[in-house]
């Protein structure tokens, strides 16, 4: 191992870590305001790569037809639970909410493909259509069992991970796609080549890890998520609607896994099933970060990212246990340094 | 409800009764759905195209059912099993994956019913019950045509990289076999998943003993992935790999830096290009016209043909076996066995054929020939 050897497995690391990153931040921010960790993230990230593919080939996403599946079955829920309780008043507001506005977003992508939309645009449009299946997945999965313990919310969350991948393999097929380089341009930073996917990578992960911190601590809704997140019942008291709180930290996250997938893109062949192994190694960083704070998840998945980078040059056929077997002494660590709180009881 | 069942009964009975006169029946699965299915499909549409060269043996018709297996080892025996016992097929012909096409030969061999696997089969067969051959080129000879014309190119130091499953061990212990015969060094074994998103410290550890070329034994779009990783390194030596990376995608992946990889593959690939006294040069033109009339797409794969392959065995050895049985009995499933052991200098579009009780291939050298990517196209390496 020599210098360059080290520096050029360095920089492919950091690229890595800044897609596990935007994952990890993700995580992060859904588990705080929810306590839901939320594992078909990288899913997510998978899906809106097989959508941006499909647009490239000018064909009908099947993002479409999950998004319009999900809308109805939402909008069902949501209209029999208002009926229920008597509030009848409520009922079109809910339509809007659940059934219109994702239908809205189905229409402007159906139409706008009919022009052959430059790639900016069908960027933006991938990550339109990804942008409900999170909170949709939120209204019918998660809002019914929203008190629950985390324990119960990580196995339904890994039990929602399987019926997306089936979903996957039935809207988008089994072939993997890889979409077309953002940019073929490419930098010598003290001799060592680095391309400009890598550096967009990096700057996207910069880029939205500062807008987030700046939405936390300048916007009002920002700060009430963050009222959520330390104490539901006292946001609640103070006027702040926890779920409300849930489908904008979701629409967010999914903003963020959105983002990576389409980075993630041009640099592999994404197939259905790819998502698991993203999100599971974003999900190692951010428990490095303590799924408590945003930096140290993003730390937490550069390390991961740096140390897969290097151990796929130690030995490769051992990468990845070397790296799921890092959790072990983080979580000993962990559990040894950290004061142990029964977990708080809800109301 | 008992009055329905007992009536379903007595015509299913009626049908399967009126089946069983002279017919050749011939059950076919493949994968249509599931992970297998990006080959799976191509392999039906083999079986298509092949129907549409030749239906009938000895005037006999041939009658063909087709079933799905999802990929999954345990639909592919269910399906053997119903293909035998309620549609009494004379052969079997499976399927896209080896575990379902291993699944499905037991239920053969249990049942006593010939089956041409279009999978390969690893391992020996005991020659007294074998009823299975298996139609591919094996990845030993895969590789043993690659490394001899490494041999040829006088490369002596090979990097190897390929995916870190049992394809990637296939590839590599061919390689290693090969490196006596052909004088070659394989001096890496570097892994990669097919989910992981970069090889560069695999290619790195390549690059680091200096190889005169490196090998891939990886498959489909993921295989461009090390070629890339040795674009970008600026890697000068020669690169080579096996039919598995042969697909329009990888082409499309791969870009300027696949541009001139050599890999072993069936003839078929480059029929046009084949010299006229090839022995696969007319079959193959013949099957690119029935695949194309039967499915009104033209083949960009090397999968459907050995389908075709196939068909030629079956067709072959029934023409032999309708002499001494008649189809539909025990007998005649026996011969159908005994002649599809017993094929001699059968050409196809892949090989030319040659089975014998006690090994489930019946391929040599003849069958494989060297392409190079070429601008995008694969061009014949005589």
């Amino acid at each position: 191992m020599t210098a360059d050897i080290a520096a050029i497995l360095a920089i492919d690391g950091i690229a890595t870590g800044a897609v596990y990153a935007l994952v990890a931040i993700g995580t992060v921010l859904i588990f705080t305001v929810t306590r839901v960790i939320f594992i078909p993230f990288g899913d997510i990230a998978a899906f809106t790569a097989l959508t941006l593919a499909a647009l490239d080939a000018k064909q009908l996403p099947g993002t479409i037809g999950l998004v319009v599946v999900l809308a109805c079955m939402a909008c069902a829920m949501e209209v029999v639970s208002l009926a229920l309780a008597g509030e009848f008043r409520a009922v079109p507001k809910a339509v809007l909410g659940y059934l219109v506005l994702p239908m809205i977003v189905v229409g402007i992508v159906w139409l706008t493909m009919r022009f052959n939309p430059p790639m900016p645009v069908r960027i933006v449009l991938a990550l339109l259509l990804i942008m409900p299946i999170s909170p949709l997945l939120d209204r019918i999965v998660f809002r019914p069992i929203a008190d629950a313990s985390v324990l119960l919310l990580l196995t339904v969350s890994v039990a929602l991970h399987f019926a997306l991948v089936g979903l996957g393999l039935l809207f988008f097929g089994p072939e993997g796609v890889r979409t077309e380089p953002l940019t073929s341009m490419a930098i010598e930073i003290a001799g060592v080549h680095v391309s400009g996917q890598t550096v967009l990578i990096l700057a996207a992960a910069l880029v939205f890890s500062g807008l987030l911190f700046l939405f936390f601590d300048f916007t009002l809704v920002g700060k009430a998520l963050r009222a959520t997140a330390l104490n539901r019942t006292g946001a609640r008291l103070m006027g702040i609607r926890p779920a409300r709180a849930g489908t904008i930290a979701y629409l967010l996250g999914s903003l963020m896994a959105g983002v990576s997938g389409i980075l993630i893109a041009p640099v592999n062949t994404i197939f259905y099933d790819s998502g698991f192994l993203l999100g599971l190694k974003a999900f190692v960083g951010a428990i490095i970060g303590g799924m408590a704070s945003y930096p140290g998840a993003a730390l937490g998945a550069f390390g991961v990212g740096i140390i897969e980078s290097f151990a796929s040059f130690q030995s490769s056929t051992l990468k990845d246990v070397i790296v799921f077997s890092l959790l072990i002494p983080v979580l000993l660590w962990r559990s040894l340094a950290s004061q142990h709180s029964e977990e708080e009881v809800e109301e | 409800m008992r009055k329905m069942l007992s009536l379903t009964a007595l015509i299913g009975g009626l049908v399967a009764a009126s089946t069983a006169q002279a017919d050749i029946t011939i059950g076919f699965v493949t994968s249509l759905s599931g992970p297998g299915a990006s080959i799976g499909i191509p392999y039906g549409r083999g079986i298509q195209a092949a129907m549409e060269y030749k239906s009938e043996v000895n005037g006999e018709k041939i009658k063909l059912i087709q079933l799905d297996d999802g990929s999954d080892p345990s639909a592919a025996t269910r399906n053997a099993r119903k293909l035998i016992e309620e549609e009494k097929v004379d052969l079997l012909i499976g399927t896209a994956t080896t575990p379902s096409t291993i699944a499905m030969m037991g239920v053969a061999t249990e049942l006593k019913v010939p089956m041409i696997a279009v999978s390969p089969l690893s391992g020996q067969p005991n020659p007294a019950d074998q009823w299975a051959i298996s139609v591919p080129q094996p990845a030993s000879l895969l590789v043993k045509v690659v490394a001899d014309r490494m041999k040829r190119d006088a490369m002596k130091n090979i990097g190897y990289i390929g995916f870190s499953d049992a394809w990637g061990d296939l590839v590599y212990s061919g390689a290693k076999a090969a490196e006596a015969d052909d004088g070659i060094k394989v001096l890496t074994n570097e892994r990669y998943a097919r989910v992981d998103t970069s090889v560069t410290g695999q290619i790195l550890k390549v690059l680091a003993v200096r190889p005169d070329a490196v090998l891939i034994g990886g498959s489909g779009t993921q295989g461009a992935l090390p070629l890339l990783a040795l674009g970008e390194r600026g890697f000068k030596g020669k690169t080579y790999g096996t039919v598995a990376l042969v697909n329009p995608d990888f082409v499309r992946v791969g870009g300027k830096a696949a541009d001139g990889i050599q890999v072993s593959a069936g003839p078929v690939i480059v029929a046009e290009q084949l010299p006229d006294s090839h022995f696969a040069k007319k079959l193959a033109l013949e099957f690119r016209a029935a695949f194309l009339k039967a499915n009104n797409v033209p083949t960009t794969d090397g999968f459907s043909a050995y389908s075709f392959d196939g068909w030629r065995i079956f067709t072959s050895a029934a023409e032999r076996a309708l002499k001494t049985a008649k189809p539909g009995t025990v007998e005649f499933r026996k011969a159908l066995r005994d002649e599809i052991l017993n094929t001699r200098e059968l050409s196809g579009v892949h090989a030319v054929y040659n089975f014998k009780p006690g090994a489930y291939y019946g391929v040599d050298e003849r069958a494989l020939v060297i392409v190079r990517l070429f601008n995008g196209a694969w061009t014949y390496q005589p």
